[in-house]
């Protein structure tokens, strides 16, 4: 069975699932919905990939979730909602050549840039420092705390990689909340007058923590802020992983093309908690939550499919039980990484400042590690 | 090697052509750095010798041009932004210590942050608010940078060079009271001078013949170096040492220094609390504290911010604020 979404803590009432068959979209003010759901560009194939890997950013999200309640994983983001956007991105991107910079809810969903993002992303959630380090040719950046700082960073690959004459496109996840920082403002510009091959994705999932996306602006959209930058700007229902899939290969012919930037922003709603230490039953809105429930993204793409004849519950069983164990493989993996305490002195500098090198030195002398 | 006289402004210039002539890598950008050579001209004609792709008038957006700065450097470029003013870097902060300072680390090494930011900073010459100040404390604080401050013409030379082709993010800060006033013979041909070493500017071959050691840094050496021929008339002979990169320090000068002479003043532009004098009255406290003879004295502006025009020249230290405290130390008993 589908593993439902993330709870903090179980209050609410079981909520009863829908198949309705068609897959819902988001109608938001007068904004223009882009992303009908019209799968010409996606063999079936495809499509049951894209399901699988929806299912199993889940899976792979609830088990750092529950890894964090056992005491053995620090504070860590759950996936629960965003599932859509990130297989719509993954396949729409070419991993050997795109670039994907993400803020810290999306590691769990990009299996396809390479194995190693989720081996990283574990590590990153039980603390080890190896977490940040995703190891070339995979081109997925860590987690960034700081809140759109990563869209200037962005920026800048795509700049160095049109100078260069590279293939490709790099594309960065911002969350609504991360729109009001001026790193966002400032980089999307500075994009727009380069011609950047950048896609900047913002996911609108309704909450910033607990401030509501009407308290972050007065703007009907945030694809709308295009405008001010002079660059396109899409509205796309991230519910719907087709919708955001054409959205974002549309946005990567343009980007490789020379077309430039493009702003895509991805509706969709938090179903689980902003972290593990957050309890959004003190502000989300049981009936809005509930509501949006009924539209949960995996729920959506599971009734297309099943009508489609391309995909059972049997697929879901077999699904769930290999990310499991890819889960847990990481996991063993994970816990059995050795670490020096000495490493908190590694990679500050190329090589260390003589004070530096002289405060290691003491810090072993004191301690042990290796020398 | 053959040497040219020219001022620390005409240094730099000439350092940047000669490393982006020496690697096709390095990119200029920033606000009015290409058609206008930027405002003080320190990046003058680069834009003719390099081109548009290398050489880049940006928004005037600080957070963006130090954050693209990240992401050029792992695209494999070197990037050499300037911030027009250290002032206006408070704007970037968040990028510089947040991000530039930090990406090697928190990718444990997966990318090298070969950025080299350029910002003057420093008073003396009637600037509006906010251009003037000294924050190279600010930015010691944070693991990762290295702070490079030359005094000369030619380190600015040997020091930018060394500055572009570091795998690690440099801030490198210009006196903006220094571009034309210190002018010096600078080499020709490649010059690189080491991070981490420092420079005696004034002084006895044997440390231990000198009265008085200073240790200053940018605009600050010169204000020593007159200090110090102030009190040569009134017999007190004077060490002026030119630290040149904060980070790395050059602890083992300092330390030698102090062993050899006992009495120190530490000279620095910026307000008095929590100022690198801080760190280095430290640092000898905690390398040569038993060789000291006097208490060492700390020359610095105000805990006040950086004021205006009219009042700025009661701020700054000079020449005069810097022999008394030599005085002092000298006579300390």
């Amino acid at each position: 069975m589908i593993p439902e979404p993330t709870t903090a803590r179980r209050r609410h009432p079981r909520l009863r699932r829908t198949t309705t068959g068609r897959v819902w979209r988001h109608r938001v003010g007068s904004g223009n919905m882009a992303g009908v759901t019209d799968a010409a560009r996606l063999d079936d194939d495809t499509l049951r990939a894209m399901m699988a890997e929806m299912i199993s950013s889940r899976v792979f999200s609830q088990r750092v979730f529950n890894l964090q309640r056992q005491g053995r994983a620090g504070t860590n983001a759950p996936v629960d909602g965003s599932e859509a956007i990130l297989a719509g991105v993954s396949f729409a991107l070419d991993p050997a050549e795109d670039w994907v910079l993400p803020q810290y809810r999306e590691l769990v969903g990009l299996e396809r840039f390479g194995t190693d993002v989720l081996d990283r992303y574990v590590l990153y959630s039980l603390g080890h420092p190896a977490g940040g380090h995703i190891p070339a040719p995979t081109r997925v950046w860590p987690p960034q705390i700081s809140l759109a700082t990563q869209v200037p960073h962005a920026v800048g690959l795509a700049w160095g990689m049109k100078r260069a004459g590279e293939p490709g496109c790099v594309l960065v996840f911002l969350g609504d909340g991360s729109t009001s920082e001026g790193d966002f403002y400032e980089a999307c510009n500075f994009a727009g007058v380069l011609d950047a091959p950048v896609i900047v994705v913002v996911v609108n999932n309704g909450w910033a923590i607990s401030t509501p996306v009407s308290s972050q602006t007065r703007a009907k959209t945030f694809s709308e802020k295009s405008h001010a930058f002079g660059i396109p700007g899409v509205h796309v229902d991230g519910t719907d992983a087709v919708a955001v899939y054409e959205a974002i290969a549309d946005a990567r012919t343009r980007a490789v093309n020379g077309a430039g930037p493009t702003l895509v922003e991805c509706v969709t709603y938090r179903l689980g908690p902003h972290t593990t230490a957050d309890d959004p039953t003190r502000y989300v809105p049981a009936d809005e939550l509930a509501a949006a429930r009924e539209r949960d993204p995996i729920e959506v793409m599971r009734s297309e499919l099943e009508g489609r004849g391309l995909w059972s519950e049997a697929d879901t069983e077999a699904t769930v039980a290999a990310a499991d164990a890819r889960m847990e493989a990481a996991v063993v993996a994970g816990e059995a990484t050795p670490l020096d305490q000495a490493e908190l002195f590694d990679h500050v500098y190329a090589e260390h400042t003589p004070r530096l090198a002289a405060q290691r030195a003491r810090f072993v002398a004191e301690h042990g590690g290796a020398s | 090697m053959t040497t040219q006289p020219m001022t620390m402004l005409e240094a730099i210039n000439h350092t940047l052509h000669a490393e982006m002539a020496h690697d096709d890598r390095v990119m200029v950008f920033g606000e009015d750095v290409a058609a206008n050579g930027g405002v003080f001209r320190a990046t003058e004609g680069l834009l003719d010798a390099f081109g548009a792709d290398r050489v880049v008038d940006t928004p005037l957006a600080e957070g963006v041009i130090a954050g693209t700065a990240v992401g050029l450097a792992a695209a494999g470029m070197v990037p050499v932004p300037e911030i027009q003013f250290l002032g206006f870097s408070y704007q970037a902060f968040h990028q510089i210590a947040g991000q530039v300072a930090r990406l090697r680390y928190r990718t444990r090494g997966r990318f090298d942050a070969p950025i080299t930011i350029r910002a003057p900073f420093g008073g003396g010459v009637r600037t509006p608010e906010l251009h003037s100040e000294s924050l190279e404390a600010q930015y010691a604080n944070i693991p990762g940078l290295k702070i490079v401050m030359p005094a000369s013409a030619a380190d600015a030379k040997g020091l930018l060079t060394t500055a572009i082709r570091d795998p690690d993010p440099v801030l490198f800060l210009e006196p903006l009271r220094g571009y034309r006033m210190l002018r010096d013979e600078v080499p020709l041909g490649e010059h690189l001078v080491p991070f981490g070493e420092a420079r005696t500017v004034v002084g006895a071959d044997d440390p231990a013949d000198d009265e008085v050691v200073v240790f200053a840094w940018s605009f600050m050496v010169e204000m020593s170096r007159r200090a110090a021929d102030l009190v040569a008339d009134e017999g007190i002979r004077v060490r002026v040492v030119d630290l040149r990169t904060l980070v790395p320090l050059d602890v083992d000068t300092i330390r030698t220094c102090v062993e050899a002479i006992g009495r120190v003043v530490v000279v620095q532009e910026a307000p008095e609390t929590n100022g690198f004098a801080s760190e280095l009255i430290a640092t000898i406290n905690d390398e040569a504290f038993y060789s000291l003879e006097a208490p060492v004295a700390r020359v610095s502006g105000y805990d006040a911010p950086y004021p205006v025009g009219q009042l700025e020249d009661s701020y700054v230290p000079d020449a005069e604020r810097i022999a008394e405290a030599i005085r002092r130390t000298a006579r300390a008993a």
